[in-house]
């Protein structure tokens, strides 16, 4: 039986961890391969970066993390952030990255997750949504969240389900760094949209939260940042607790 | 001992080439080329593969005398292959993903796509998924039954002799994720990001 996965996510920026509430007031919270490691000791299904880096001099930081750490962790490695272009995604996966979560790109230009997907396969191509409510629907936002783009969520991912997107992962923002839960009706409603995996984000704050992403969202997969960063909960409890549930996880 | 990993332009290999020099570390000389003296001279050979069954056939097939050179190393000389994902795949006789592809034949059987029962089952299979194992194989020596093994795929090989199979894992349906035939083996999931129990698949390959 397929498993329900628990991907913990790092935010880094200029090569360093940091997790925003609501994308600002960052904490500096140390060394992203490290981090990384101790995750995937802890049982981690997959792991994800996300690159916060604003300065374009700064930008090459990541790829000397996702190098490092993809010599030392033998699990799924995600890495998403500020990725333009099928050069960018390219780079990445030679240094080691598995997956690509594109965001603001495929919004401007959806033909950049055709080509990719044609290019380096489906597998790699996980197209990361970041969608706030607007009265009875959800709008799509791009650059951390800063631009509304006016653009339908859930019309929005079918058709990176089209082009070749393998997975998406979907953000809510009103919820992103609030640790109130998962919007479910917004991860429910994408889910039964598409026939890809959706791996739930933004809000997370307890170990119940999970459960809800997986039983009331149908999401594959579940992804949160502060709950374990902050050493509140280790991944071992968390996939614990989703088995005390009868949530199907690797443990 | 040298262990060849084919380089021929099939999307991503640097976490097979991470995971084999992890596991080899100083003892065991893993190179990465498409260099077909190299291949031939080698003890084991591994074939990646990523993208479409299509796109890998046509990627081994741009590298000229890549598919002769392979087919002496595993059908004259029998010297030990390991198939991760599409490199298993390829072992068929035949392919339909994108379009109709002629496999290598080493195993005859068919790719097709796994069937998702009218949009039960989510495609590609992504995760982590346990393995039965039907069969002793030798790369699976020390490793449980039912141990997770990572899938990231939506099409699955259907071998003619069910006696290759080495494990199936449970989806839509019973899925065909290990095979050993001789000298061939090959894995559906990828050992390369199967975590420990993954890299033990690979310590069993290279101490083969």
């Amino acid at each position: 039986m397929l498993k329900n996965r628990i991907i913990p996510c790092l935010d880094v920026k200029n090569g360093r961890v940091v997790k925003g509430i609501n994308f600002v007031d960052l904490k500096d919270a140390g060394d992203p391969v490290e981090q990384a490691k101790i995750y995937s000791d802890g049982g981690a299904d997959e792991i994800c970066f996300l690159d916060i880096t604003a300065s374009n001099e700064n930008r090459d930081t990541i790829y000397d993390v996702v190098e490092k750490t993809s010599k030392k962790c033998f699990v799924p490695l995600t890495v998403g952030g500020g990725i333009r272009s099928i050069e960018d995604i390219n780079k990445l996966l030679n240094c080691g990255a598995d997956k690509v979560s594109i965001n603001t790109a495929a919004v401007q230009n959806p033909e950049v997750v055709l080509e990719s997907s044609k290019k380096f396969g489906s597998q790699c191509i996980v197209v990361a949504i970041d969608a706030k409510k607007n009265l009875d629907k959800w709008v799509i936002f791009t650059h951390g969240g800063r631009n509304n783009t006016g653009i339908d969520a859930i019309e929005f991912s079918k058709k990176m389900e089209d082009r070749g997107a393998g997975e998406l992962l979907v953000t809510s923002m009103d919820r992103d760094g609030t640790q109130v839960g998962y919007d479910i009706e917004l991860m429910s409603k994408i889910s039964s949209k598409v026939n890809i995996p959706v791996i739930a984000s933004g809000g997370v704050g307890n170990l119940d939260h999970l459960v809800d992403g997986i039983k009331l969202g149908n999401a594959s997969a579940v992804l949160a940042a502060s709950i374990f960063h902050y050493g509140k909960h280790s991944v071992k409890e968390a996939k614990e607790y989703l088995d005390s549930k009868g949530i199907p996880v690797r443990i | 001992m040298n262990v060849t990993i084919v380089d021929y332009n099939s999307g991503n290999i640097s976490s097979v080439i991470n995971s084999f020099k992890e596991v080899a570390k100083d003892k065991v000389n893993i190179e990465v080329t498409s260099d077909l003296n190299k291949i031939k001279s080698s003890d084991k050979v591994v074939l990646p593969g990523q993208g479409s069954f299509k796109s890998c056939v046509d990627a081994l097939n741009n590298i000229n005398g890549l598919v002769d050179t392979l087919n002496e190393f595993v059908i004259n000389n029998k010297k030990p292959l390991l198939g991760i994902c599409v490199g298993l795949q390829m072992f068929a006789d035949i392919g339909f993903e994108e379009t109709e592809t002629k496999g290598l034949g080493w195993i005859s059987g068919k790719v097709s796509k796994i069937d998702n029962l009218n949009g039960k089952y989510k495609l590609p299979h992504i995760g982590w998924n346990q393995i039965n194992i039907v069969k002793e194989s030798k790369i699976f020596k020390d490793i449980e039954n039912n141990s997770h093994m990572y899938f990231v795929h939506s099409y699955e090989f259907i071998p003619n002799d069910k006696n290759v199979i080495s494990a199936t894992t449970a989806y839509s349906s019973k899925i065909v994720c290990a095979v050993e035939k001789e000298n061939i083996f090959g894995t559906q999931f990828h050992p390369e990001k199967s975590d420990k129990i993954g890299l033990q698949v690979i310590k069993n390959f290279i101490n083969l």
